[in-house]
């Protein structure tokens, strides 16, 4: 059952202080209200996994490892292979994470990572059939919180996108109803790179890329997910605030343009 | 795809204090989805740790029955009911007035009986109906609908089998008289302009249903005069 969270450990009057300097139009770290702090991807620092990605988000960091392996497709879709997210908030990151299984905010952030690469058709799932109705191929997507300085969600989606851009897997060919590996690796069908970015709302002002502080005083986030196309593939709202319609559409129209230059930028790394 | 306009709402039935045992609860039917929804509280919370000092804990379970469904559903929790119960109770929670409430738990439980694309909003519908049948103060009654993108063209209110081979689905929950948007998913393919679109005709389907909760409400707590008293009333304002 979903409760309302404890409140934030902030002493109140640093909430207030942090609030006012936000509601003047200013951050707590200088930055301006559209500007994204400075996104450092590192791409297969995990050599056993199929592809990984360190992302650092200011201070956030956030690891994503990516295996692939052989399954049963489900059964309305045959011929396709399975993508599965899944999101850990590792104890060491921060003094509340608790082991155990995973808690609403873990299961919302890893459901909006999944939602982003699968609505987007950011993997060619087809390419990922062995035979149809009976293998194919597993793409597991973990991510990994290791240090948590707010903006989970924005660092995770792009660890993973990351760590797929990184994968590599065995060529492989089907003989006689086995799997059959060669010595080659190929690398993931990509098709799309989705980005999300997240915009919190403090008093009336909105922030984007908020850090820990700026989570505690918000009143509710929105998390918009693009594609290439400028498409816009996924959005998720939390929190106990309210967004009128205008703020939404205000919101969408600047992640869309934040979402194609750090595009950009993950791509520059890419290739 | 079943005869309607493009911004045309399925059909919806709503009825107010269903069960008896509950301190309040609505039933709706929206299309073929067939929902209940209860409140207990506010009551004392337990285990008490988790109380909070200036407000009521609301706790939310949303939750499809295993025959809900075409196919079986297995009973325990999904993480998909895990998110939406956090997502629901993320857009009630704003029209609560929990304040008045220290110490104290509000739960919210919403079963789905029958599933028929856009049960979370259904559910969010249904939810704030039981909230207030259940004379917890409200700051507003809020509405659920969906838009969505079918062969290219925005639509209302998704049905099932639209929604499956529908190309983006745009949840929503809205309280009218303080415009304010407390539940905003999407998934699957939308340009910005679609967006927008899509976001109005959502909006606009959250106030129709929105006048339709406040019908359901007059018809349970009307107040019925009989012969005598309406003579009397007659006569107080003559």
């Amino acid at each position: 059952m979903s409760a309302t969270h404890q409140p934030s450990p902030l002493a109140k009057l640093e909430q207030k202080t942090i609030y006012e300097i936000i509601v003047k139009g200013k951050r707590i770290d200088d930055r301006g209200p559209s500007d994204y702090r400075q996104l450092t991807l590192t791409l297969g620092t995990v050599e056993k996994a199929n592809g990984s990605a360190q992302v650092y988000l200011g201070k956030t960091k956030v690891l994503a490892g990516v295996k692939v392996q052989t399954g049963t497709p489900f059964p309305d879709t045959p011929n396709e292979g399975i993508l599965t997210v899944n999101a850990e908030f590792v104890p060491l990151a921060y003094p509340t994470f608790e082991t155990g299984p995973p808690d609403e905010n873990s299961i919302e952030l890893a459901r909006v990572v999944d939602r982003g690469i699968r609505e987007s058709k950011a993997i060619d799932l087809q390419k990922l059939c062995i035979d149809p109705g009976k293998k194919v191929f597993v793409v597991f997507v973990d991510v990994y919180i290791l240090d948590h300085d707010g903006n989970l969600i924005d660092a995770a989606g792009m660890a993973a996108l990351g760590a797929l851009v990184n994968a590599k897997m065995q060529e492989w060919e089907l003989k006689g109803g086995e799997v059959r590996y060669k010595d080659s690796k190929i690398p993931l069908p990509m098709l799309n790179y989705p980005v999300p970015i997240t915009t919190v709302k403090v008093g009336n002002s909105l922030i984007v890329d908020p850090c820990l502080e700026e989570e505690q005083v918000m009143s509710c986030r929105l998390t918009v997910t693009t594609g290439k196309d400028d498409d816009v593939c996924a959005m998720q709202k939390g929190g106990l605030g309210t967004f009128t319609p205008e703020e939404i559409k205000q919101i969408v129209s600047s992640s869309i343009q934040k979402s194609r230059d750090l595009r950009t930028k993950i791509g520059s790394k890419v290739n | 795809m079943d005869g309607r306009r493009l911004d045309e709402l399925r059909p919806l039935k709503l009825e107010v204090g269903v069960l008896d045992k509950a301190d309040g609860s609505a039933y709706i039917e929206h299309g073929r989805n067939k929902i209940l929804a209860a409140v207990f509280g506010p009551r004392e919370a337990h285990p008490k740790h988790i109380a909070l000092a200036d407000r009521a804990v609301v706790r939310c379970r949303y939750h499809m029955a295993p025959f809900s469904t075409d196919e079986r559903k297995s009973p325990a929790p999904s993480r998909r009911e895990q998110e939406l119960s956090k997502v629901i109770r993320e857009s009630l929670e704003p029209s609560i007035m929990s304040e008045y409430y220290p110490r104290s738990t509000i739960d919210l439980f919403i079963e789905v009986l029958q599933a028929d694309a856009g049960t979370r909003c259904a559910g969010i519908t249904s939810a704030s109906l039981a909230l207030a049948d259940a004379g917890i103060p409200l700051r507003e009654l809020v509405a659920g609908c969906a838009a969505g993108k079918i062969d290219g063209r925005v639509v209302l209110d998704l049905s099932d089998i639209e929604d499956k081979k529908g190309d983006a689905d745009l949840p929503i929950a809205y309280m009218p008289k303080s415009n304010a948007i407390g539940l905003l998913q999407m998934d699957g393919s939308l340009t910005e302009d679609e967006l927008k679109q899509a976001l109005d005709m959502g909006v606009g389907a959250c106030r129709t249903i929105y006048e339709m909760q406040k019908d359901a409400l007059r018809r349970k707590y009307h107040v019925e005069h009989d012969e005598a008293e309406k003579e009397e009333i007659a006569e107080v304002k003559a």
